[in-house]
């Protein structure tokens, strides 16, 4: 019995890690309906802009707070660059983006380097001892802040004005601007809080995995994957959905075996996607056409 | 003004008489994974080749006559590999080829290499590449198979005979994972647990609780690259797990100790000889030359020597020393001269290549067993 909760515990913790990163899908898609693909490597410019500003001599409050504003700039680049493509059609927006997760990917070889890189823990190194297992203080922090942003974003989109123009950009834009809604300064306003989550998770998550150029691949392919079990444009979804996925991990590399645990995964993404297409938590009524 | 004149004169000069020299130069060939998945193997191996070639030639080259290395960049792909060798063998017209960095891309090659009898040093790891031997096929990089040798004789010795392994599904954790697992019978190990995660999972407790809850584990070793090895060695801490935890030379770098922080103390591991150069006992006949390395790349580059350039050096003095021996570049000339070489001091070890034997490195003196104490490696004696 301790071993199944360690198993659950230690599900819970990875779960977070990739709600965490899921939470930034759901705002992008909640205004523009695109996913951003490039959401991994602004995870990636918010750990690694860290590390480089601390050993730049800053401190680690400072570092963390221009992090954030470095990948709300990317984010901001981003946007614009979407704002000026000529072919507006999602999917090729879409495309877009997986190119600036590229582009971002080399740029991040080229400014900073190819080595893994880490940095102290916010809170320590501290832990509980239970069911066998650990919690470390980072792996609370990491909750407490997921459940903080999820939140903030609840009352955000329902409301603040901003917020509410968002939903209304997102379920249809002619209507939302006939409506005075400055699409433009909405949607750069939500590239910029999408990217600001991201940097958050990359500096929260950089104690645990340590960071280089590439970890966004990886970081931003899970938090997908939470993102759609849960229902896109649901921050709780993405929530819920991580902790489905990192549970379903734990649990089948703890009673199978290890190397069927991310197969297992994409499977269960892949039937959700067959058999509930708006996610656990999505509304099957947003349907765009 | 005129001095202006004067230098520019001077060096055009040098630039015409730079490719007058060019026109009877030893050509070499280098196909490294500079960028791309495997740059941590091509980006040193590069540099060291570009370092040392400038060196050679600066101090009057081989026999008189200057080396042109030629060095293309795979990215680690077996298929540019096999592009890039037809071009540095029926283009460039070279007389020995360094590299590649990776298993896959040294055996896409050698059928290219062997057709048309050029010699050839890999730089990757694996047994196949010599095993069996092919004429113009060599390779001096320690194998995994070695480093799972050099583990288990530590196990026997310390009377820990369940082992645990937790490896990393990459290529390199794939690979020294099969090869632990043939080696540990000959010396009556047993392999009681067998985990695997993939390469880029942020967290292994679950495998590490399992082992934690397998009663017969007495030891844990964990072949894997890059981040996984220092997530498990954190995850292995906080878990407070008591046994002994090996760690591959995979991670014999200073930026797994930085990564893992204080949960790397009390892990030993494999390593390349070169990494410990200065620690090396100074009867250690591999001491020399491998400090004398690792002292002029670390200055030339500001940055900590990485195992994997050793082994472009050693490819390298290897085909000089051969050119050198045989009075002769002619490239059939040069892979007599490799197999004959005897007492070969490498970075990676000493060196004895034979007709029967490729690889021709000494276990002894190819892999060191080291312990972290307080952020820093000390040798097991």
């Amino acid at each position: 019995m301790n071993e199944l909760f360690g198993f659950l515990l230690s599900g819970v913790t990875v779960g977070f890690i990739y709600a965490l990163v899921g939470i930034g899908f759901t705002v992008i898609y909640n205004s523009s309906g695109i996913i951003n693909f490039s959401q991994g490597e602004f995870v990636m410019a918010g750990g690694m802009s860290t590390v480089f500003l601390l050993k730049a001599g800053l401190p680690l409050g400072v570092s963390f707070i221009l992090a954030i504003m470095i990948t709300s700039l990317i984010g901001i680049i981003l946007y614009k660059l979407i704002s000026f493509s000529k072919d507006s059609s999602q999917i090729s927006l879409i495309i877009l983006t997986l190119g600036f997760a590229i582009f971002l990917r080399g740029l991040a070889e080229v400014v900073f380097d190819k080595e893994l890189h880490t940095m102290p823990s916010f809170v320590g190194d501290g832990s509980f001892d239970m069911f066998g297992t650990t919690l470390t203080y980072q792996s609370i922090l990491i909750m407490v802040v997921s459940i903080v942003i999820v939140i903030f974003l609840y009352f955000f989109f329902k409301k603040t004005k901003t917020g509410q123009a968002m939903m209304a950009a997102s379920i249809n834009v002619d209507a939302a601007r006939l409506m005075g809604i400055n699409i433009k300064k909405i949607l750069m306003i939500n590239f910029a809080l999408s990217a600001a989550i991201a940097a958050i998770g990359g500096v929260l998550l950089t104690p645990i995995t340590s960071t280089n150029y590439e970890v966004g691949i990886m970081l931003g392919l899970k938090g997908f994957a939470a993102a759609i079990i849960g229902g896109l444009g649901n921050p709780f979804g993405a929530v819920a959905g991580g902790l489905v996925l990192g549970i379903l991990e734990s649990l089948i590399a703890g009673y199978i075996s290890s190397e069927y645990k991310d197969a297992v995964a994409f499977v269960v993404m892949l039937g959700i996607l067959f058999f509930m297409p708006g996610g656990i938590f999505g509304n099957t009524k947003a349907q765009r056409v | 003004m005129i001095k202006n004149i004067g230098l520019k004169i001077l060096t055009l000069l040098f630039v015409s008489s730079f490719f007058l020299l060019n026109a009877g130069t030893i050509k070499i060939g280098a196909l490294v994974s500079a960028t791309g998945p495997a740059s941590f193997l091509g980006d040193p191996e590069l540099k060291t080749l570009q370092h040392y070639v400038k060196k050679i030639n600066d101090e009057g080259g081989v026999n008189g006559q200057k080396i042109e290395l030629i060095a293309y960049d795979t990215g680690a792909s077996p298929k540019k590999a096999v592009t890039f060798v037809k071009r540095l063998i029926s283009q460039d017209k070279v007389v020995a080829i360094i590299g590649p960095s990776t298993t896959g891309e040294t055996m896409a090659i050698i059928k290219f290499v062997q057709r048309a009898k050029i010699p050839l040093i890999s730089m990757a790891g694996a047994v196949v590449i010599i095993n069996p031997v092919k004429k113009y096929v060599f390779k001096m990089v320690a194998t995994d198979r070695m480093a799972c040798q050099r583990i288990m004789q530590d196990l026997k010795k310390r009377k820990l005979t369940n082992l645990a392994l937790i490896s990393g599904s990459g290529g390199f954790g794939k690979s020294m994972r099969k090869q632990c697992k043939s080696v540990a019978p000959s010396y009556g190990i047993k392999i009681v647990a067998d985990e695997t995660y993939g390469k880029k999972d942020t967290d292994m407790t679950t495998q590490l609780l399992k082992i934690k809850n397998n009663k017969k584990v007495q030891a844990v070793l964990n072949p894997g690259f890059g981040q996984g090895p220092a997530i498990v060695t954190k995850n292995y801490r906080q878990l407070k797990i008591k046994q002994p935890l090996y760690e591959s030379h995979g991670v014999a770098s200073k930026k797994y100790i930085e990564i893992a922080g204080k949960a790397a103390n009390g892990v030993r591991l494999v390593a390349p000889p070169v990494v410990v150069a200065d620690k090396l006992a100074d009867s250690n006949p591999v001491k020399k030359v491998a400090l004398a390395y690792k002292n002029e790349y670390e200055k030339a580059f500001h940055t900590q020597v990485a195992s994997f350039g050793g082994h472009a050096y050693d490819s390298l003095y290897a085909i000089v020393d051969a050119i050198k021996a045989e009075k002769s570049t002619n490239p059939q000339k040069i892979r007599d001269g490799i197999e004959n070489l005897r007492n070969f001091q490498g970075v990676d070890g000493i060196v004895n290549m034979s007709p029967k034997d490729h690889l021709g490195l000494d276990t002894k003196t190819g892999m060191v067993l080291l312990d972290i104490k307080n952020g820093d490696w000390s040798i097991v004696k």
